[in-house]
């Protein structure tokens, strides 16, 4: 008899406690959770990001968004991962170079129709390359970034040189007099590691001489004519000694440190240096002696380079709340925000290079290059087997450089790999 | 045994350079956490900081919202949270099985290399299929998750250790109280778990200090400081996120503390589990 | 009270075992034979087409090479190293407690805080080691120690070496120390030479908790990935891509999931082989001393 007792209380205790998770469950449906994965470095700042955020979700009570921040090296795997996770992300930062794998993949939803004539006009052009993909958009541009030639003012005057290098040849020719009067011993920073930053430097020094990374039907382009003469460059530059030989091993980050610390007159970096080289003195000892311009050009070839360096945001196939992602986007990407917070980047919308707050204010300089530069960023190639394609010129390249292979010889590895695939 | 003066002298010369080898890097984070980040910009490089500059402590041991402090404190607290988890899961489960490999020894040893084979296998090969298994589950992003993962690298160590532990206790002590009619479990304990003290708490040890250095697990189930982990948040740091080398350095010394602190208490456990337990397995 | 129903006890530890390890590694080793990607359920079967892929390709038999090479001169060295420190801890001379506390710390230490500690240091620009070498002349330029593929894994193995010298020290030391003072004294006024009383009072008391131990170490080094990824990802032109960096790539960056089974579950194999030949290798010894 107890024990029938004890058993009818057991089954009262577990019906109430089913009860009680199915008013737990209405009373969360009511409100919506929105999972955004972020970068945490470059571009809007982890703080900026959040504090966009915070004012979202003051507007929207019902909406609580939840940030996840992650280094740039672990966005694309963490993305990659969280395809057919139930509980995966509704929001996805993402690099110029991924929506053709995201899009063959079915990673992201095609949200064309969501987009407004407003928007497609409003944006800058180079801006919507970052989210297309066989002409159909995975998302809002939200960033737009090249990689850019900084110089320290400082150390050119100290070397006699009055005009800023215009071409990449230039730039060498500065720094070999810059090395020989003994101001510094390797005037050039890169970033080339055994990293994507390393195709970025890659992609502006090919788009100097010409090249290109494939051809129209998809195959690797880059092993012959401005592709091998960039390379050949790099490594010449080295040979030369004007590189930072301790280029092999650095991220943006690495030259960042280098070029604030003033152990270099030349280097090349996103946007986001500028602010942080020349005018934080906490971060630099160079504070008001940096200049920026667009990345050089090679004569006869180009009068500048770049390389798209955007980056877009995007709601993932597996997200539930596609609407109210797409929302918390577009107030992300809005103008009003992106002109709120132009210390640490530099705004999309075609009208902000009008205000006169942006080109005279701190970002002066680095919004005047910006604009030269977004109407011509160059593109890294749209194969969907980005990862791969990538790995094997990053692995190639950084051969020919650290001395163990000739650059024709070394890109050709690279594009055997990449067919052989 | 006595030294020679040239052995002594030698000895001693060999002693001062090992202690030189070890200690200098331990020594040179610590002058870092508290150097300025321009001294330690400056070439060539300042030794002795100008001024001590306890400023990243502050900031790493500050609960401010959205702050590095934050993250890290966080990140502390799953970290113990996950480290208890699993200790006490996987002792839970070995223990049982521990007692019988050790009480049983010759029958099951092909059973207990069996198991202790399985620390041959790489985090790599489970990520895949644990990843599912966590997402269809929800579990994706919980300390739980984190939990069961650990287990494929702490279990097979915990039963090891444990048994080489019980290996020492006589098993006739067991036997007088079973004649008395005691149940198995009441023999455990009153007998062999306080017997087995000493292996038990070498046991626990060992068992944080893995977690406490687990990685991969925790980089790719986690993704918000609901579940980070201490050393996702230092690899993290160290990817780029931060550039200032003293705050690195001041982030890895508070992480390292508690496990240097275990380690001192598994000192003596150390040498005695590894000496005496688990060898004849 | 240990009959047949005993093996009842097995119970939770084999149930947590085969939940844990058991079905997730099932599944691997089925995705080692598909071409399945990250992220989709299910692949095609293909046999043994990763594993034949893996023999063929270069990345494969490079990245071996590396995991190889690693495992063997890290083990090697701190085995050698921590043999004589061992040696040199169990000498009567004052202040050795002090040295075997300091010893604790490496060991403790996460693996990827020594992984984190030793990129600072290896900076090549503001890094403590090329700052102290060049001032005390011993080189005479800053050096890139991991942007050098030909110092990049041997820098890695350094820091490597560094933790885990001292545990194989305090095996060494634990041994030593169940060593009954009076059989060293004797062998000692019997008037053994040093490679007498090495081969016949010491090397009996510490062979055994020293094969555990490189066992323990060639393991660890084989699986080796939090170290070599918070310190160069594999790089310089892969000089460091170990074969699990190389499954991370491949089954995360590149999502090839099924190839990714397959190199894993190869590392496993390798693991296997050296760990037999070392058994081997000591036990024909122990037999022949």
């Amino acid at each position: 008899m107890t024990q029938y007792r004890s058993k009818k209380r057991f089954f009262l205790a577990c019906a109430s406690l089913l009860a009680l998770q199915i008013g737990l469950a209405e009373a969360a449906s009511a409100n919506t959770v929105l999972h955004g994965l972020f970068m945490s470095q470059a571009g809007y700042s982890e703080a900026d990001v959040r504090a966009m955020t915070a004012a979202y979700v003051k507007m929207h009570p019902d909406v609580t968004v939840d940030l996840e921040f992650v280094p740039y090296e672990s966005l694309h795997d963490k993305i990659l991962l969280s395809k057919g996770s139930a509980n995966g992300y509704d929001v996805v930062l993402y690099d110029v170079i991924w929506p053709a794998e995201f899009a063959t993949k079915h990673i992201l939803q095609d949200v064309s129709d969501r987009i407004t004539p407003d928007m497609k006009s409003g944006i800058e052009p180079g801006a919507w390359t970052t989210v297309t993909y066989k002409d159909r958009e995975y998302g809002l541009p939200w960033l737009l970034d090249s990689k850019f030639l900084y110089y320290n003012k400082a150390i050119l005057a100290k070397a006699g040189i009055t005009a800023v290098p215009t071409t990449w040849p230039e730039v060498i020719a500065d720094s070999k007099i810059i090395k020989d009067k003994g101001i510094l011993q390797y005037p050039i920073a890169w970033s080339w590691s055994q990293a994507e930053a390393l195709i970025c430097d890659y992609a502006v020094l090919l788009n100097a001489y010409g090249g290109q990374f494939v051809d129209s039907a998809g195959a690797p382009a880059f092993q012959t004519g401005g592709g091998l003469d960039a390379l050949t460059f790099m490594v010449d530059s080295l040979k030369s000694g004007v590189s930072n030989p301790h280029s092999t091993e650095y991220l943006e980050e690495d030259v960042r440190r280098v070029f604030s610390a003033g152990q270099a007159a030349f280097a090349l970096n996103w946007s986001y240096m500028w602010a942080l080289a020349n005018n934080n003195p906490k971060e630099s000892k160079i504070v008001g002696q940096v200049g920026v311009e667009p990345a050089p050009g090679v004569p006869g070839k180009s009068t500048i380079s770049s390389v798209n360096g955007a980056m877009g945001l995007g709601i993932p196939t597996a997200s539930k709340n596609a609407a109210a992602a797409w929302d918390y986007i577009t107030y992300l990407t809005s103008q009003k925000v992106e002109d709120a917070y132009t210390a640490d980047a530099i705004p999309m919308w075609k009208s902000s290079f009008e205000e006169p707050a942006l080109m005279n204010g701190p970002l002066g300089p680095m919004a005047k290059a910006m604009e030269t530069t977004q109407t011509q960023l160059f593109p890294r190639p749209f194969v969907p087997n980005y990862p791969q394609f990538s790995a094997a010129l990053q692995t190639n390249i950084q051969q020919s450089l650290l001395g163990k292979a000739e650059p024709a010889a070394a890109l050709k590895a690279a594009a055997d790999t990449i067919t052989g695939d | 045994m006595k030294l020679t003066r040239t052995g002594a002298v030698l000895g001693y010369a060999a002693m001062i350079l090992v202690g030189l080898v070890v200690v200098l890097p331990l020594l040179w984070m610590v002058i870092m956490s508290v150097s300025s980040t321009r001294d330690l910009t400056t070439l060539p490089l300042h030794w002795i900081p100008r001024q001590l500059d306890f400023s990243r402590y502050h900031r790493l041991l500050s609960l401010a919202a959205n702050s590095d402090g934050q993250t890290f404190l966080f990140a502390l607290r799953n970290t113990v949270e996950v480290a208890i988890g699993t200790t006490v899961v996987s002792f839970a489960l070995a223990l049982p099985a521990s007692w019988l490999f050790a009480r049983r020894e010759g029958r099951l040893d092909k059973l207990l290399m069996l198991v202790v084979a399985t620390y041959m296998l790489p985090p790599l090969l489970f990520v895949v299929p644990l990843y599912h298994i966590f997402s269809s589950l929800s579990l994706l992003n919980s300390p739980l998750a984190l939990m069961i993962a650990d287990s494929t690298v702490v279990l097979p160590f915990t039963t090891w250790l444990l048994k080489g532990g019980i290996d020492a206790i006589p098993a006739e002590l067991e036997q007088a109280a079973a004649i008395d009619g005691a149940s198995l479990w009441r023999i455990w304990l009153a007998v062999t778990l306080p017997l087995a003290r000493p292996i038990i708490s070498t046991t626990i040890l060992f068992s944080v200090l893995m977690v406490w250095d687990e990685f991969l697990y925790a980089m790719i189930f986690t993704s918000d400081s609901s579940a980070q982990t201490i050393t996702v948040a230092i690899a993290d740091l160290a990817s780029g996120r931060v550039s200032d080398y003293g705050l690195l350095a001041a982030a890895g010394i508070l992480a390292a503390l508690p496990a240097v602190i275990i380690g001192a208490c598994l000192q003596r456990a150390l040498v005695a589990g590894l000496t005496t337990g688990g060898v004849k397995g | 009270m240990l009959g047949r129903r005993s093996l009842f006890l097995l119970l939770p530890l084999f149930a947590g075992l085969a939940a844990v390890i058991g079905w997730p590694l099932l599944q691997t080793v089925w995705l080692s034979f598909t071409d399945a990607q990250l992220g989709d359920a299910t692949g095609n079967f293909v046999g043994l087409a990763n594993y034949a892929h893996a023999f063929r390709s270069h990345g494969f038999r490079h990245a071996l090479g590396v995991t190889i090479t690693f495992s063997l001169s890290t083990v090697a060295i701190e085995m050698v190293l921590g043999l004589l420190v061992g040696l040199l801890l169990d000498l009567p001379l004052r202040g050795r407690g002090i040295l075997r506390a300091i010893l604790i710390i490496p060991w403790a230490l996460p693996t990827v805080i020594n992984a984190m500690a030793w990129r600072v240091i290896y900076n090549p620009d503001f890094g403590a080691l090329n700052a102290l070498l060049t001032q005390t002349h011993i080189i005479g330029a800053y050096r890139s120690w991991l942007g050098d593929p030909g110092l990049a894994l041997a820098s890695i193995a350094g820091a490597d070496i560094w933790k885990t010298f001292p545990f194989v020290a305090l095996v060494t030391l634990a041994g030593l120390q169940n060593v009954p003072r009076e059989l060293k004294e004797a062998a000692y006024i019997d008037g053994a030479g040093p490679w007498m009383r090495f081969k016949t009072v010491i090397l009996p008391a510490i062979a055994t908790p020293l094969m555990i131990a490189a066992v323990l170490r060639i393991i660890d080094t084989i699986k080796v990935f939090d170290i070599i990824w918070v310190m160069t990802r594999g790089g310089p032109a892969n000089a460091t891509k170990s074969l699990s960096i190389m499954v991370y790539e491949q089954a995360f960056s590149f999502g090839n999931a099924g190839y990714g089974a397959a190199i894993a579950l190869l590392s496993v194999a390798i693991s296997v082989v050296l760990i037999g030949g070392y058994m081997r290798a000591t036990r024909a010894q122990t037999a022949s001393a």
